[in-house]
């Protein structure tokens, strides 16, 4: 028994040692034969880059959007085929916000919020195209948001209208790059604020939009402002992410009331939450892992094939040497162990080289999106291209291990 | 003395097309342990299905093999594997060597199918490569050796599991008279030492070198004598 676990092992040793002499005799060959391997493993270890990349991106973004927050608008997130049915809903209305900030009981926090783009001036410096938001004082804590100077608006001035301005951060370097802004005056659009106080820096949803980018003016002054004929958005925030449903049921039947539609008919109004946005990630995830698991599969089943056939190459042109390892002991379940080591090493021998060069091309998907390879990715490679070498190797090395000794030491 | 080698009646055939081809027909032999022993015959008679029969290689249609009293005609591929790593110790006229190894790998191999340990590997092939000369050169691949050196790896290999037999397929039908001649030299040695060997030859001289002299035509037996040694020097 001791005996038979230690011939094994210095068989495997044997095999490794084999077949590296075999992989450096024949460089070009083998490079050549594991090319499928190589591409196999090139594009899951990018599958899997990609993939934690936007499962970073997912991760730092939703947090933005709070997991307990409802939004409560004419469009369902994510529904591009009912644009004209959402369209052509009635807005929601300042009314309606009050009324649900009457009656709710299971919320916390519930602000309305309005949007329209100015161009925000001061001094010789102006800056188009801000995203001018008017809201209450609830929305800053429901959006986790912190001033870094000054302060925000109370709710006494968020209803009464006072002509005072809380600026994004980006906003407050282009228009005030060498003051600080903080009960200075800025022009939006025509109308003259009081900046009171400037957000910390927020950064990008999805670096697609920078949230920073942006000034907060209170809901009234907006409407006497800027038109009182907008369509609001009201944000609700549950306060506890496990009552979620029951925040949504309740806001759900406040809004049907006081928007009077009738039971049986759908709602006319949307209440989006974070969830809309885990699923579209994941269906972008599951997209990605698709076609690079399909590309995966149809190039480690080409390498398998190519890394079976050279193989069968290499059992013909070695049928001498198996001959003599028979001839000075070797049994079949040693020849067998040697030629599965063997296409084992090419296998690995692509997967490795798949590995390098995954590498920089995976610092090349961190230009897009900020990621790197997972340690996880590398061991999965190595596995599969281990498996891989295994199975095509498999066919060959049993035909090695039968050959008739006899006859094999008579080839030429 | 006990039998090393006892068979009894044995055939050979193969099937070729519609015919059968006899390559050994009824042959009977007993080798004893110590015996030094060549089988000769014209080109075709069956000496090298012989050797490889008595080598475990290949296995008879019919008749009895007994090989240190086991049955082997009754043995299973690994069994037959493990007589020819343990007993057996081949030399073949093309050396039959592996061309990728150095000398020291090709004569360690045998004993690492045997699951012998690194250093007392090393120090068994470092013997066996000693006694046949070529201690100087365990690093050399194949084809950085002489002919004659590179059958005197393939005996070292032979030798360097302490066999109960050598068995050699004209050894020197590859070398020049004067390597051959020491090779024969080399058997000499081995069988003053203890060494069984059987040889096979189509040389007369080659065969003078032996003790006992089987001659093979059309697969029998023709001849077994036994040649009594002049003692020359
Ligand atoms: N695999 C085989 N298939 C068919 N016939 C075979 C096979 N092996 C050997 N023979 C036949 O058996 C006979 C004996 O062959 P063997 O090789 O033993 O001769 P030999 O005495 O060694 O000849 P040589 O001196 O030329 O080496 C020959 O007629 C040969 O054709
Ligand atoms: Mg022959």
């Amino acid at each position: 028994m001791k005996r038979n676990f230690s011939s094994f092992w210095f068989e495997i040793r044997e095999g490794i040692g084999m077949s590296f002499s075999a992989i450096r005799a024949n460089k070009m060959r083998s490079s050549l034969t594991t090319l499928g391997i190589v591409i196999g493993i090139v594009s899951v270890t990018l599958m899997g880059t990609a993939i934690e990349g936007l499962d970073r991106a997912f991760n730092e973004n939703i947090t933005k959007l709070g997991a307990d927050n409802l939004y409560v608008q004419k469009f369902a997130w994510f529904d591009n085929d009912n644009w004209w049915k959402f369209r052509n809903r009635k807005d929601i209305k300042m009314e309606q916000f009050f009324v649900v900030q009457r009656e709710i009981t299971s919320a916390t926090l519930v602000t309305p919020v309005v949007g329209t783009v100015k161009t925000v001036q001061h001094k010789s410096k102006d800056l188009p195209g801000v995203f001018t938001v008017g809201t209450s004082d609830q929305f800053f804590p429901l959006n986790n948001m912190n001033v870094e100077y000054g302060r925000v608006f109370t709710e006494a001035e968020a209803f009464g209208g006072r002509p005072v301005v809380v600026l994004g951060s980006a906003v407050a370097e282009n228009v005030f790059p060498n003051e600080s802004p903080v009960g200075k005056n800025v022009r939006v659009g025509t109308h003259t604020y009081r900046c009171i106080g400037v957000l910390e820096k927020q950064g990008s949803f999805l670096g697609l939009f920078s949230l920073d980018n942006r000034v907060f003016v209170p809901i009234n002054s907006f409407f006497t402002r800027f038109g009182s004929e907008w369509g609001i958005q009201i944000h609700v925030k549950a306060g506890d992410s496990k009552n979620m449903d029951e925040t949504k049921e309740e806001l759900r039947g406040i809004l049907r009331k006081v928007r009077r539609v009738p039971p049986g008919i759908e709602d006319d109004f949307a209440i989006n939450q974070q969830d809309l946005f885990i699923q579209t990630f994941n269906a972008i995830g599951l997209v990605i892992a698709g076609i690079g698991l399909f590309i995966t599969a149809l190039s480690l089943f080409v390498g398998a094939i190519g890394i079976m056939n050279i193989m069968f190459v290499t059992v013909k042109e070695r049928t001498k040497e198996i001959g003599i390892r028979k001839a000075i002991g070797a049994r079949r379940k040693t020849i067998l162990l040697q030629f599965l080591i063997e296409s084992s090493s090419l296998s690995l021998f692509g997967g490795i080289l798949g590995i390098i060069i995954s590498y920089p091309l995976s610092l090349l998907i961190n230009q897009f999106i900020p990621t790197s390879m997972p340690i996880a990715i590398i061991v999965v490679a190595i596995l599969i291209s281990l498996i891989v070498g295994v199975v095509s190797g498999l066919l060959p090395a049993i035909r090695a291990s039968k050959l008739d000794p006899v006859e094999a030491l008579r080839y030429e | 003395m006990p039998n090393v080698i006892n068979i009894q009646h044995i055939s050979k055939s193969y099937e070729m097309g519609d015919q059968t081809v006899h390559a050994l027909e009824d042959v009977s032999l007993r080798i004893d342990r110590g015996e030094y022993l060549a089988i000769m015959g014209p080109s075709g008679s069956g000496k090298s299905t012989l050797m490889n029969m008595l080598g475990c290689l290949d296995t008879p249609t019919s008749g009895l093999y007994q090989f240190n009293d086991a049955n082997v005609s009754s043995m299973t591929d690994d069994d037959l594997a493990r007589i020819r790593n343990k007993e057996i110790g081949f030399v073949f006229q093309t050396f039959n060597l592996l061309a990728r190894s150095n000398t020291l790998h090709n004569v360690e191999l045998p004993l690492i199918y045997a699951g012998i340990r690194k250093e007392e590997r090393y120090r068994r092939a470092l013997e066996a490569l000693t006694h046949v000369g070529l201690e100087q050169r365990i690093h050399h691949k194949p084809n950085e050796l002489s002919g004659g050196q590179r059958q005197r790896v393939a005996i070292a290999r032979a030798l360097v599991t302490k066999p109960s037999i050598i068995l050699a397929d004209e050894p020197t039908g590859n070398l020049d008279t004067k390597t051959g001649d020491e090779i024969m030299q080399l058997f000499g040695e081995l069988h003053k030492e203890g060494h069984t060997i059987i040889l096979v030859t189509h040389e007369e001289y080659i065969a003078e070198h032996a003790h006992r002299i089987i001659r093979l035509r059309d697969g029998r037996v023709e001849k077994d004598e036994v040649v009594i040694k002049q003692v020359k020097k």
